[in-house]
């Protein structure tokens, strides 16, 4: 992974990187660092608030100002934040366990108060920082030392979508460019914005692999509309081929 | 004819929905304004919305009073069967006024027709309205003083019929004076020197506005919701942000986001949402983000007696959160320290970026009290600073309290981990860091103690008995001690009960014997005495029957001690 090019100003000297060489976060941390670049927003400006996990570590990595918080909270202590100034620029972010699993109550509400911040979610299917124990979103018969999974996987998309949310997309972190503008859409975007982001963990999920998510992805067509929220609900609810791209949105910006 | 007191306890009864608050609200001012009298009220309520017994005391007398009596003076019922869960109260001595027929076969009484909805004029009657028009003719308060107040206290649409169901009680009242079955209360004091009439929970609303809090954050929990619904109607017209949560977690980290964003938040909930809160104490005492937790107790464990009284989550605030941090815990007395208090819980948190907790009760938050025009003196303190491009969060200095600074607010960046973390605030778990950091947090721990508030001590200095209290038990243990009227007892009240003020030790070693006054079953300051102090008390004094202490309970279980020997 080319991780390490300084490209921007919120690159940091030389972090201490806790991830695996090839997780999916390094592309993930990447596409963040060149959205808020290139929308010129300055690291005084922006806040990541993130939980506990791998994805939960992403700001410590790069220049900006950081509450790494407790795991399962990053959403309503993004919500005080913004609340209490505007003007900040705040993205909450953390993986499928944090966000879906301990802050699954958070997530229902923040979609209800539609706060103006960001919402990534490093959807890697797995815990990946205790070790490979399955998460909400693993698919059944996925098997970890714990567990042969035999509940019905969380639909992030389709809950999103169900309760109206403001903004719904999900990517790919391998394709960096197509994550970075949607960061941007969102940031930019007035309202709560959901981007569940698909993240290989290449040590604990053999399963949903690189080449398991090219294989069940597609990106959405240029001329789709995002705004029609049955078709939208439709394209949630098909669990084998992943729609990636911005697939509802409830008002024009 | 006019019977002459210096004292009188009123209690009202009746069921939920039948509009005792309302009763209350409405009578305590207008006696506080126009007899001259002190005035207390306090209520006692069960957890319904319908039916059920439930009823206010209102204490009224020529000097000061805060606290709950047995005694009753007068009785008011507007239950239809039965008035058996106060009859413990019920002397020789009570007046009762009542309606049906039920309640007479067993105590003498006068009967008016409260509940019959009789025809009035062109408007049937309402039995509250009767209520008020009973007490105010007791009192001679004249008609120019209430009907101003009719609009205030209901609705445009009942309003006729509410003023004329109180004109119909009043004249009832008055006939009954005149056949001299009744007698009207006449003030032989001069006139009340505290004219402002505030319940616990407005006093702690008033004190936090007043301490800049701009942020309150909530999941409904009786008994502190009281408060958040002062701050609610108070950021009609102000800059406060309100936000109900879908759980107290979310109140807790939505308030510690908002102060790390440079607002002044507060979160209020009681014992068992304090409880799903712990975990975000805990970020607070590791990220040194300041927080200001109202928590109103009630009886626990678990749902326990939702309406009811206690003090029994002191041991889980004080332990509240794993690891080890320094904390602030306030417990107020009366309103005038509830005012000041809260206001100074913004500055403490503010100053040492701790979690600084205001421990109240349910007979505290929910009773009204005579009070003195708050102090205002005391300023707003923000202790933000405009970071410089090398700024670091925790940055090491001689009181281990590091410059806050707030995002976009100066060249640096702010970075809080709830990982132990180095001075820039990014994850560390080397040794060093560790043992640097975890001393750097307690050590602020000394500081805050040079800020504690002191404990009030009332009597002479020459006392055997020391009687010693915290937060709502001021009142009664004040009045109790009034009442016994010697110099062998002295009291002792804990406004601030952790760090606990240094001077406390001298009156704790001087008494002979220590008497300890609390509403719980085990003496939890007990202990924390003890353990702070190695002081135990000689007596326990405890009630935890949802109730608080009467002073007529206290004064037999005080005058008992003093006789063994
Ligand atoms: C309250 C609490 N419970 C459990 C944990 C332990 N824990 C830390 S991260 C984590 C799950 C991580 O999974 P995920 O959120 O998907 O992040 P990932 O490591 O996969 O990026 C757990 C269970 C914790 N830190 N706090
Ligand atoms: S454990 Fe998985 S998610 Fe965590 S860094 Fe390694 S590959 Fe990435
Ligand atoms: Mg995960």
């Amino acid at each position: 992974m080319k991780n390490n090019i300084a490209l921007t100003r919120y690159d940091k000297n030389k972090p201490d990187i806790a991830w695996c060489p090839g997780c999916g976060n390094f592309q993930i941390l990447r596409a963040m660092k060149l959205a808020l670049e290139e929308l010129n927003i300055s690291p005084q400006q922006a806040v990541v608030v993130s939980g506990i996990g791998q994805a939960a570590k992403t700001p410590q990595y790069f220049n900006v100002n950081m509450f790494n918080g407790l795991h399962g909270r990053a959403l309503p202590v993004a919500t005080g934040i913004k609340l209490a100034n505007p003007e900040l620029v705040v993205i909450a972010e953390g993986g499928d366990g944090d966000m879906y699993g301990e802050g699954g109550n958070h997530f229902l509400h923040a979609i209800r108060r539609n706060p103006n911040l960001t919402h990534i979610v490093h959807n890697n299917m797995v815990y990946g920082l205790t070790k490979g124990q399955a998460s909400p979103t693993s698919q059944i018969g996925f098997k970890s030392p714990i567990q042969s999974v035999t509940d019905m996987p969380l639909n992030p998309i389709a809950i999103a979508i169900a309760q109206n949310a403001s903004f719904v997309a999900r990517s790919f972190s391998l394709n960096i460019n197509q994550l970075k503008n949607l960061l941007k859409t969102a940031i930019q975007h007035e309202g709560y914005a959901l981007i569940d982001v698909f993240q290989p963990c290449v040590v604990f999920n053999k399963v949903n692999t690189y080449q398991w998510f090219q294989e069940h992805t597609y990106d959405l067509p240029n001329d789709y509309n995002p705004y029609d929220r049955e078709k939208a609900f439709q394209i949630a609810i098909d669990e084998h081929n992943l729609a990636l791209g911005i697939i509802y949105k409830n008002h024009i910006d | 004819m006019q019977k002459k007191i210096k004292d009188i306890s009123i209690v009202i009864h009746g069921a939920a929905g039948q509009g005792l608050k309302t009763i209350e609200l409405f009578l305590a001012p207008l006696l506080l304004q126009h007899t001259g009298f002190y005035v207390f009220s306090t209520s006692e309520y069960m957890s319904r919305i319908r039916g059920g017994n439930n009823s206010v005391e209102i204490h009224v007398s020529t000097s000061p009073v805060l606290a709950f009596v047995e005694r009753i003076d007068l009785l008011i019922s507007m239950n239809r069967f039965n008035i058996d869960h106060l009859c413990d109260r019920i002397t020789k001595n009570t007046t009762i006024i009542a309606d049906h027929s039920l309640i007479a076969e067993k105590h003498s009484l006068i009967q008016i027709p409260l509940l019959d909805n009789v025809q009035n004029g062109n408007e049937k009657t309402i039995p509250n309205s009767i209520v008020i028009g009973i007490v105010l003719s007791l009192f001679a308060i004249s008609p120019t003083h209430y009907i101003p107040e009719i609009k205030k206290y209901f609705s445009k649409a009942t309003a006729n019929q509410n003023q004329q169901s109180i004109e119909y009680g009043y004249q009832l009242t008055d006939k009954l004076c005149e056949e001299k079955k009744l007698t009207k209360y006449k003030l032989i004091a001069t006139t009340a020197k505290q004219d402002h009439l505030i319940s616990g929970a407005e006093a702690i609303a008033a004190g936090a506005i007043s301490g800049g809090c701009n942020f309150v954050t909530a999941y409904p929990m009786s008994p502190g919701t009281s408060v958040f619904t002062h701050m609610a109607k108070a950021a009609r017209d102000r800059p406060i942000i309100i936000e109900q949560v879908e759980d107290e977690i979310s109140a807790a980290n939505m308030a510690l986001g908002a102060w790390y964003a440079g607002a002044r938040a507060m979160i209020t909930t009681a014992g068992g949402g304090f409880a799903l809160m712990c975990e975000t104490i805990s970020l607070a005492g590791m990220i040194e983000t300041p927080l200001v937790v109202l928590i109103g107790q009630r009886p626990g464990p678990a749902t326990g007696l939702p309406t009811r009284t206690e003090q029994s989550d002191l041991n889980l605030v004080l332990y509240a959160g794993h690891g080890e941090f320094p904390r602030i815990i306030l417990a107020p007395g009366t309103p005038q320290e509830a005012f000041q208090l809260t206001q100074k819980a913004f500055n403490l948190a503010d100053k040492f970026q701790v979690p600084v907790f205001i421990l109240a009760d349910q007979f505290f938050l929910d009773s009204l009290y005579c009070t003195d025009v708050f102090d205002l003196t005391q300023k707003i303190e923000t202790h933000i600073i405009k970071t410089d491009s090398c700024y670091q969060r925790y940055q090491l200095t001689e009181d281990g309290i590091s410059p806050r600074g707030i995002p976009n607010y100066g060249d640096g960046i702010v970075c809080v981990d709830s990982d132990e973390h180095n001075e820039t605030g990014y994850i560390a778990e080397d040794k060093k860091t560790r043992i640097t950091m975890q001393n750097k947090r307690l050590k602020k721990l000394e500081s805050i103690k040079k800020y504690a508030y002191a404990p009030t001590f009332i009597g002479s200095e020459n006392f055997t008995f020391l009687v010693v209290c915290w937060g709502s038990n001021y009142g009664v243990v004040q009045e109790t001690l009034q009442q016994l009227n010697t110099t062998s007892f002295a009291m002792l009240h804990f406004a601030q009960l952790y760090p606990l003020h240094p001077e406390a030790k001298k009156y704790l070693h001087q008494a002979h014997k220590i008497i300890m006054v609390e509403n719980n079953s085990s003496g939890q300051f007990d202990s924390l005495l003890h353990r702070e102090f190695n002081v135990r008390s000689d007596h326990l004094i405890l009630q935890y029957d949802g109730s608080p202490f009467s002073v007529e309970g206290l004064t037999r279980q005080l005058q008992h001690i003093s006789n063994e020997k």
